[in-house]
């Protein structure tokens, strides 16, 4: 038998169940991959072959584009404060859910909702006249003396409007965390109770370090599809709304590459969100050392 | 103690009820919003319609440039289903190879696939979209179902790895020793144990593709073929400021689906989320 017959006598049975994984993994993502890293260094606009320009686009992004510049800035502001509000919030509930609460699965459902629907087109609409000049949050402020204005169309306050939605779907992240403290042993709590401890005591010493994985997780998951947050930003803003208050990066990578049909460009700020991500998931995973705890 | 502790449990009730009433305002709203006539929306914050009407149902239906919104639906379930068919075949044939054969380059192909799950799509975009492209299949459903079936979606992959990897191995010994190969093994045994994975994979392929915006939006073009997001969006750009119940109306029933298989099936969708941190 040859080296060759042998391979395939182990592994053609494996190969037949892995065959559409394979396939996708090759024609979808990794042939893409290096496709999109090729054209990000040229000018392309899908109906003329690729012209090299070497690194110009990646140039034009950070020193020429102020429209691209804005929309990493307005993408940083919502990724770091729309995640940690809603983690805040998740938790805060999980913990207020967990100890002996009446109907326990019925709030956990409810909670979940926004979670559920939140992402579709049908909830960016509702916001858009939820907080537009003749939404509901105007009428509802009005007792507080706030003037009814179009928290949309106003730059300061558009993206609060999108944090807000972001903030309101904390119920994934909440699940998660309730199944966290189910899971740490009642013996925990028992040894605390004789200790002394009281309950700001137990919750610092006890159920926040052995939550910290879950912390972890939801955070780094959150983060990654936070920057990839598209659909309520076009919704709502269109074509990033009033002074590009809501350019998302992804909406100014669509605008960019289905717009105006720049391609290579769009594919090299595709590279950049890459890198952006992949550089806070491994500073996240760096620092996990010293904040987050597993059991030896 | 205990006397002083026994209003605590009322109170935590009280308060949560509150919250998720604050939370869910905006949904009850859009919900009365939009059996309320034209000229009452915008002047009525409360939930409950001074003039009930359908009429927002019955205008909101007939929908964008002469196609109605039965067709959007159609073709929404149409996407939704194949979708389904496509991760539960090819998602659970690479689990079973995973968790239960042996093969060069195991560990690594693994690692891969776990490492696909961070990966933004964005990165790959631009070259499927010129590949579809070449091939012609821009504005249809090909490039929206293909990806279902080369098992793209590696979360329902890892969601069925543990799954199976749960199930006793006797099972299989037991098989072998009956006469079974792999091929039987998988078609006899597994596939039938795997139903409540199968099941989430199904719900959750559902609620995604279902609220899935942004590939449709690049693929598609021709009205006949949106789906409901995509019709809904048009919709909003083809009608003046005073047709909103319409687009409420349509809003609502677009939700309708999400929450029915929301309400059938919360311990499994929610179990789900909960072991393999899936986000909604």
């Amino acid at each position: 038998m040859t080296a060759v017959s042998r391979w395939w006598a182990r592994n053609k049975v494996a190969l037949f169940f892995l065959s559409p994984w394979l396939a996708g993994m090759i024609v979808l993502s990794f042939i893409p991959m290096v496709v999109s890293l090729y054209l990000s260094f040229t000018n392309y606009n899908l109906f003329e072959s690729p012209k090299w320009i070497g690194l110009t686009n990646y140039a034009n992004m950070f020193l020429h584009d102020t429209r691209y510049l804005k929309a990493l800035q307005v993408t940083f502001l919502y990724v770091f404060v729309a995640v940690p509000l809603q983690l805040l919030l998740a938790l805060a509930l999980a913990l207020f859910l967990n100890r002996g609460m009446f109907g326990l699965e019925w709030f956990r459902g409810i909670f979940y909702i926004p979670s559920l629907i939140g992402p579709s087109v049908a909830i960016a609409l509702l916001w858009r006249k939820v907080f537009g000049n003749d939404g509901i949050f105007n009428m509802v402020v009005a007792p507080l003396g706030i003037q009814p204005r179009s928290w949309i169309g106003d730059p300061d306050t558009a993206l609060m409007t999108l944090i807000v939605l972001h903030v309101w779907q904390f119920g994934s992240p909440m699940v998660i965390f309730l199944a966290g403290l189910r899971q740490i042993p009642k013996e925990f709590y028992e040894a605390a109770a004789i200790d002394g401890a009281g309950r700001i005591g137990t919750f610092f010493r006890i159920t926040l370090p052995l939550l910290t994985p879950i912390i972890f997780f939801n955070l780094i998951m959150q983060i990654i599809s936070a920057f990839q947050a598209f659909t309520s930003a076009f919704i709502i803003g269109g074509n990033g709304g009033v002074l590009d208050s809501m350019l998302f990066y992804t909406l100014y990578l669509f605008i960019t590459g289905f717009n105006n049909f720049q391609m290579g460009y769009a594919s090299a700020m595709a590279w950049v969100l890459l890198l952006i991500i992949g550089f806070f998931t491994a500073l996240f995973f760096a620092t996990s050392k010293r904040w987050v705890h597993y059991e030896s | 103690m205990e006397t002083k502790r026994r209003w605590v449990p009322h109170v935590k009730f009280v308060i949560a009820v509150a919250a998720a009433l604050v939370m869910l305002y905006p949904l009850l709203w859009m919900l009365g919003a939009s059996f309320k006539p034209r000229s009452e929306i915008f002047q009525n914050a409360g939930l409950w319609p001074n003039a009930f009407t359908l009429e927002n149902y019955v205008e909101g239906w007939k929908g964008v440039g002469g196609i109605s919104f039965g067709r959007f639906f159609y073709n929404s379930f149409v996407l939704v289903l194949l979708a389904i068919v496509g991760n539960i075949v090819t998602c659970s044939m690479a689990a079973y190879a995973y968790a239960r054969l042996e093969f060069s380059l195991k560990k690594a192909l693994f690692a891969i696939m776990m490492a696909s799950l961070m990966l933004p799509h964005h990165v790959t975009l631009i070259p499927q979209y010129v590949f579809f492209f070449r091939l012609g299949w821009i504005d249809s459903y090909l490039p929206l179902l293909i990806p279902k079936f080369l098992a793209v979606e590696a979360f329902f992959i890892f969601l069925m790895v543990q799954f199976i990897r749960g199930l006793p191995g006797e099972l299989d010994q037991a098989a072998t020793v009956d006469g079974c190969g792999p091929i039987q093994i998988y078609t006899r045994i597994i596939f039938p144990l795997l139903l409540p994975a199968l099941v989430t994979t199904a719900i959750f392929t559902f609620i995604w593709t279902w609220n899935d915006f942004f590939s449709q939006l690049i693929y598609l073009s021709d009205p006949q073929k949106f789906t409901v997001t995509l019709a809904l969006r048009s919709f909003l750009d083809s009608m003046g400021e005073s047709s909103w119940g319409y687009l409420f109306a349509m809003s609502i029933l677009s939700l309708v689906p999400i929450f029915l298989f929301f309400v059938s099936s919360q311990r499994l969708l929610i179990e789900g989320i909960a072991t393999t941190g899936m986000k909604g």
